[in-house]
């Protein structure tokens, strides 16, 4: 037999033999009871049936069994041939063979099975039936949260709030003493880092230290909470989790040049406290809200930080699928502190999140789609309104003069056949994939006849028509039409031409999508049809057909939700202490690390709900608590004890961030532009680093002035090529919500910080800003340039180190004069001699790379 | 041992590691080898062949049917469309299933003691075909550059993966006491499309992550001394900040201060061996020579290739070279033939030189891309002047592998007569790295890292070690 026929034979055997054992004698009536259910209890049970459902198939209840899994029915009654549990007993499935483990099924059991289903797959009722299990919280973070009472700690004196109470009490529990409050100049300094990312002035440090009320510090923190630099500090950790990027990610990375708009409404609604509810459904469906605002459909930018692939070839439906899933996957990490991710190509792990569940979720997002909607800045309209005519003329002009309009309808007509019958003409073939990935939206519109387009639009694909004829046309043609040369005009022209600015935003499809399940989290292998619903471990999702966003949002922030306020406060106490009540902030699962204090860490949920999800309550609580002011010291005897600190018998000393290494040193150089907000700056880059990225060479074109001197979180951040000093200094790339930051020493950071330009610039300024004070010994102006950078005054032994420092620079220098013109070429620094400030650039440098400017103490 | 004793060693390593992932230190490797551990590593699973890795990464993915797996049987073929019956289900990137085939125009003739047929484009490396172990089986489940980049280098499509060079030194550390233990040097019209994504630490701490060796300017980025800082003034600075570092760490009794103290030390000590490693003044001429590393040539990935084995000499554990762009989509004979000149004499000399300073045993060299080409042609160009070229071609593709651990001179798997999918001895990206681990004495289903509360691997759920590549 050939192999073909072989294969034939494999194929139509079983059916062949089904059909001739029907035929040649009808088979005597199955019992389920005593043929059926043994078996499937025997083979069957261990994967499919009470909550064990793998492939989202279970086989002890007839409702159940009858509706199937994950990829659909499996069970046909009175059909065995068309009944795929059938194929998946036999063999002649093109999936593993059925049951996984131990040896296959008889023939004889097999076309038992056979039989059964031919006869209608009888399920007596008094058979086992299990109705649905709701899966039963047992995990501690799965049950919502009670407020505990306060325990009661011997030592009264030390308390200054409940948490201290609750801090204690443990202490006191292990024989440990708190340690005691940290000096002034250092708890002045961790608050405004932690709470600013700045570090404090001089003067501000020296009037909170000669403060005689008995409140000086509670002072200091009010003053900080309203700063507006509290919403940049807390905004940075909120862009972490929500993977915020100005670029699109992969080969292309093309620029996002609107995204800032996003991080901007983030800072704006820190700043003015709204409360965290609030805040969780404007990002997650602001554009669903009663006559939804600019800023509330804005807010749906969150979700605009998935990454975008427009590489060439891409199939744009298998991408639009991976945003979905990120989307939802997102929301499990960011809200619910769970890796539902992982429950994408099977059941959950260790979580009870089965699959159905992960892609109920997705449902949610299935249907939105992505919106690019105007967005003018203050002013902006008005100056477009003015000269549009103008730039709509001299387009036209243009456009008139090169003939442009003639070809197009016809390019147009190709455009459409290529998509409608590819593989006619390869050229139309590869321009039309193209057009859909480089303009968003363009395919749908260019279905539509020019005629009913908006200006806009045909504006867009007169531009694409022009820009990527060559694509089509011969060279000949090329140089006869000129397109290359009008397409430059029209660059020329759009310049002082702008549209109106966008912002990226999330709306829902007028008709919806249908959900299904993506059997091994394949885009191309959808399963069963599923509506969007919350987890059932957690808190019940009212039921409703039309649920949207908008429900999935209040799940998330409702009361009774077990997670999203422990998740919450838990990340806020993280950046507060260095590590979280549960270390692992990103999953509070079953495989979680236990919180080290779990009835502060439900306490502080319940206060932060209660509170109205204020968050500046819960941050001023914390920072307030007597835990919070503790020195940082190691104690010694507790190393072996809490080697991790966990027991919070001191604070931790933190090195700072990639962003806040930046801000401290531009800002004890005097250079720190703290405008707030605004689109995204290009400080200098080291030449070279971009060639590492494809076609990103032209993205980096340098900022100038002040907006070269702006605050880490305004770096513009390519997913491909990151500045080096944010990648150097654990910066996380942007790619999947960042919960927790890695806090790592490397030599590649000490070169950053000793031979960048940019902080030898500051060490420079730094260095001018000391000779200009009003110091003039040189322990005089040692002691402000450690007030300057360490916001504190040096100590003896210090001071005498520097100043041996200082004399050793002065004479290396000397010997060789060029060095002075190198370090500054300028002969004159504003009356101030090269030859006295090139010794200060090394004190500055010095001061700038010592581990305590990087660290918050 | 008990959970403190545990907890207090992990703590202590973590501390230390922080420091000397990237770079060795001698504290580290004290506390180690204490523990009976290799340097920074963990605990070898079994004996290794080899100790370092060569990854001579080709981006773009480098057209098979032209290079390596010969298919005289196309010329039939050319001009017609494939049978139906191959093409059925067939998805590819830019050309439709039924694009005309277009046979090659390479000769090919069989070399070395296997009789390996190797492209008459790439003579030099005929001359090492005894060394090489050919594999003509590869697929992949990517026909995208960015995530087939980062299939092959990560093990993953998705982002956020570590690569395969941070992985090996987690597992294995860095034996390098001055230089980071995964180098990667860059050359070739354009930049690999997964970008930093194909050296990336990912999940694992960042101190295993790729340190770019560059080209231009400074080696290793910000490694030459502002301008106006000589030597004498960088040293003083160095003394007094690890004097005023060490009266903080008295101070507050923080042991992440020594850290910080040495990987200052570490930074000065790369200054001055970075640039002694990129001088190659010091190699004779018939070393210059065999590379084709000329003043007058200018042939970037010759020097790149001396340099790996400089480096290698140098104990950097994971060396990995980026040539391309190998992305023929048109004027295919041209290009694959500029690229062949760059890259044939410097690959085959560093083989050349592993073998005679008697490295290449202990050394894993891996040459091969993201994705091979497909057999149907693609004609990009409306201009009929400019050459037709080939589509990613992601279901068969090859690749090879010598020195350390594998077997040369022989030829694994088979495509069929288009070299259009695998018939023989299927190898997947995930086997590929599979078996790259066992060369290093790494069980891969054992290099686990606890990440979102799950183990993470490179072979992600998959691999099994292919035995017939092995020596």
């Amino acid at each position: 037999m050939s192999l073909d026929l072989i294969r034939i034979a494999r194929w139509i055997w079983p059916a062949i033999a089904a059909a001739c054992h029907c035929w040649a004698s009808p088979p005597a009536a199955v019992d389920f009871r005593k043929q059926i259910e043994p078996l499937f209890k025997q083979r069957c049970y261990a994967c499919h049936a009470g909550t064990k459902q793998l492939g989202g198939l279970r086989l002890d209840s007839r409702e159940a069994a009858l509706a199937g899994g994950y990829s659909g029915a499996v069970i046909k009654p009175g059909n065995a041939a068309a009944s795929r549990l059938i194929a998946l007993i036999d063999g002649t499935a093109k999936e593993k063979a059925m049951p996984m483990a131990g040896p296959r099924l008889t023939a004889e059991q097999v076309a038992l099975v056979r039989d059964w289903i031919g006869q209608g797959a009888q399920w007596p009722a008094s058979a086992a039936t299990v109705s649905a299990v709701k899966p039963k919280a047992t995990h501690w973070a799965f049950i919502a949260p009670v407020r505990p009472p306060v325990p009661p700690a011997r030592d009264r004196r030390w308390a200054r709030n409940p948490i201290d109470s609750f801090v204690l009490s443990k202490l006191e529990a292990e024989g440990i003493a708190p340690s005691p409050e940290v000096e002034r100049s250092t708890l002045i300094r961790r608050a405004s880092l932690d709470l600013t990312g700045l570090p404090p002035s001089p003067e501000e440090v020296a009037s909170f230290v000669k403060d005689p009320r008995p409140d000086a510090y509670e002072h200091v923190v009010d003053r900080l909470l309203r700063s507006e630099h509290y919403g940049e500090k807390w905004a940075r950790h909120w862009l972490d989790l929500a993977r915020y990027a100005d670029s699109d990610g992969f080969e292309k990375d093309n620029l996002r040049p609107d995204a800032w708009k996003w991080r901007d409404w983030v800072i704006r609604a820190i700043n003015n406290g709204m409360p965290f509810d609030r805040f969780t459904i404007e990002q997650m469906a602001g554009d669903l809200l009663p006559n939804a605002t600019l800023a509330q459909k804005l807010a749906t930018g969150f979700h605009r930080n998935t990454l975008t692939n427009r590489e060439g070839g891409v199939n744009r439906e298998e991408f639009r699928v991976e945003q979905v899933i990120d989307r939802a996957s997102t929301v499990g990490t960011v809200w619910l502190g769970l890796t539902v991710g992982c429950a994408r190509c099977h059941d959950h792990k260790y979580d009870p999140i089965s699959q159905r569940e992960f892609y109920q979720l997705t449902a949610f997002f299935n249907s939105a789609g992505e919106a690019n909607i105007e967005a003018p800045l203050p002013g902006e309209l008005a100056a477009y309104l003015q000269r549009q005519p103008d730039c709509e003329a001299k387009r036209g002009a243009l456009l008139a003069e090169y003939n442009a309009a003639g070809l197009q309808p016809d390019w147009e007509r190709k455009m459409l056949l290529a998509a409608g019958q590819p593989g006619v003409d390869t050229l139309y073939d590869v321009s039309w994939d193209i057009f859909g990935l480089y303009v968003d939206g363009g395919q749908e519109q260019m279905r539509i006849p020019a005629a009913q387009r908006s200006a806009k639009w045909n504006a867009k694909i007169t531009d694409f028509f022009i820009g990527n004829y060559s694509r089509v046309a011969t060279k000949q043609e090329l140089e006869k039409l000129k397109f290359k040369e009008l397409n430059e005009k029209l660059r020329q022209l759009k310049a002082g031409c702008q549209d109106l600015s966008e912002a990226q935003t999330l709306a829902e499809r007028p008709e919806p999508r249908k959900s299904h399940i993506l059997v091994r989290g394949d885009f191309r292998q959808p399963g069963i049809e599923v509506q969007p619903a919350g987890l059932a471990v957690l808190n019940p999702m009212p039921a409703d057909p039309r649920a949207s966003r908008l429900t999935l949002a209040k799940w998330l922030v409702s009361r009774d939700n077990p997670l999203t306020a422990r998740v919450t406060v838990n990340r806020a106490w993280q950046e507060f202490f260095g590590r979280g009540l549960v270390a692992t902030s990103e999953d509070f699962g079953v495989r979680a690390e236990p919180p080290t204090h779990p009835e502060l860490l439900d306490w502080l949920a319940a206060e932060f709900m209660q509170g109205g999800w204020e968050m500046k309550k819960v941050h001023r609580l914390i920072v307030t608590s007597a835990t919070y002011r503790q020195s940082s010291k190691a104690r010694p005897e507790l190393t072996a004890r809490d080697p991790g600190n966990s027991l919070l018998a001191r604070q931790s000393r933190l090195r700072l961030s990639a962003e806040l290494i930046r801000d401290a040193t531009l800002s004890a150089a005097g250079l720190l532009n703290v405008e707030i907000g605004g689109p995204s700056a290009r400080p200098a880059m080291p030449a070279g680093v971009l060639d590492l990225a494809y076609g990103s060479g032209s993205k980096w074109k340098e900022s100038t002035g002040a907006e070269r001197y702006r605050r880490g979180l305004y770096t513009l951040f390519l997913r491909t090529s990151p500045h080096p000093q944010m990648t150097n200094f654990d910066a996380p790339d942007s790619m999947v919500a960042c919960s927790r930051r890695e806090r790592s020493t490397t030599p590649l950071q000490a070169l950053n910080l000793l031979n960048d330009s940019s902080f030898f610039e500051a060490a420079q300024l730094l260095a001018v800003r000391i000779l200009r004070s009003e110091s003039r010994s040189v322990e005089d102006r040692l002691r402000f340039a450690f007030r300057v950078s360490l916001a504190r005054e040096p100590r003896a032994e210090e001071l005498d180190r520097l100043v041996r420092f200082h004399r050793q620079q002065v004479e290396i220098l000397e010997k060789d004069p060029s060095l002075v013109e190198s370090i500054f070429p300028a002969r004159d620094l504003d009356g101030i001699a090269p030859t006295e400030a090139a010794p200060w650039v090394g004190i500055g440098r010095l001061l700038l790379n010592l581990d305590e400017f990087i660290t918050r103490g | 041992m008990d959970q403190r004793h545990f907890r207090e060693l992990h703590s202590r390593r973590r501390f230390l590691e922080r420091c000397a992932a990237g770079l060795g230190t001698i504290a580290l490797s004290q506390l180690m080898a204490a523990e009976g551990r290799g340097p920074g590593g963990l605990p070898p699973h079994f004996a290794a062949k080899a100790k370092n890795v060569i990854f001579l990464f080709m981006d773009g993915g480098p057209s098979h049917i032209d290079l390596y797996d010969p298919k005289p049987a196309m010329k039939k073929y050319e001009g017609r469309a494939l049978p139906e019956s191959m093409t059925k289900n067939l998805r590819l990137a830019f050309i439709k299933p039924t694009a005309k085939v277009v046979a090659s125009s390479r000769t090919f003739t069989p070399h070395g003691h296997g009789g390996i047929p190797l492209s008459d484009w790439m003579p030099h490396l005929a001359s090492r075909a005894g060394d090489i172990c050919l594999i003509r089986s590869m697929f992949t489940d990517q026909f995208n550059h960015h995530p087939g980049q980062l299939m092959l280098n990560c093990g993953s499509p998705l982002v956020g993966r570590p690569s395969m060079g941070a992985w090996v030194n987690y597992g294995l550390g860095n034996e390098s006491r001055n230089l980071p233990g995964f180098v990667v040097m860059r050359s070739g019209s354009n930049a690999p499309g997964a970008g930093t994504g194909n050296w990336t630490s990912g999940f694992l701490p960042s101190s295993y992550q790729g340190v770019p060796l560059r080209g231009a300017g400074d080696a290793v980025l910000y490694l030459s001394n502002p301008r106006g800082v000589n030597g004498e003034l960088q040293r003083a600075t160095l003394d007094g900040l690890s004097d005023l570092n060490r009266m903080s760490q008295a101070e507050t009794g923080d042991v992440e201060i020594a850290s910080r103290i040495a990987s200052y030390e570490l930074a000065f000590q790369m200054q001055q061996s970075a640039p002694e490693l990129m001088d190659l003044s010091k190699e004779p001429a018939h070393i210059l020579e065999l590379y084709g590393v000329d003043a007058g040539r200018k042939n970037p990935y010759a020097r790149n290739c001396l340099l790996a084995r400089r480096l290698v000499e140098r104990g950097v554990r994971f060396v990995q070279l980026m040539h391309g762009n190998w992305d023929h989509h048109d004027d295919l004979d041209r290009k694959l033939k500029t690229l062949c000149d760059q890259t044939d004499r410097p690959v085959a000399a560093l083989l050349t030189d592993l073998k005679q300073r008697g490295l290449l045993d202990s050394t894993l060299v891996i040459w091969g891309g993201e994705f091979g080409r497909t057999p149907m042609v693609q004609a990009d160009s409306p201009d009929k002047s400019v050459g037709v070229g080939r589509d990613h071609h992601p279901f068969a593709f090859s690749l090879w592998m010598a020195g350390g651990g594998i077997k040369g001179g022989q030829v694994i798997g088979a495509t069929d007569d288009f070299g259009l999918q695998v018939t023989a001895d299927r190898i997947h990206v995930h086997d590929l790295h599979a078996t790259i681990l066992h060369c290093l004495g790494m069980n891969h289903a054992a290099l686990t890292y606890r990440h979102m509360g799950r183990d993470f691997r490179l072979t992600d759920v998959a691999g099994n070690v292919v035995r017939k590549l092995l020596a």
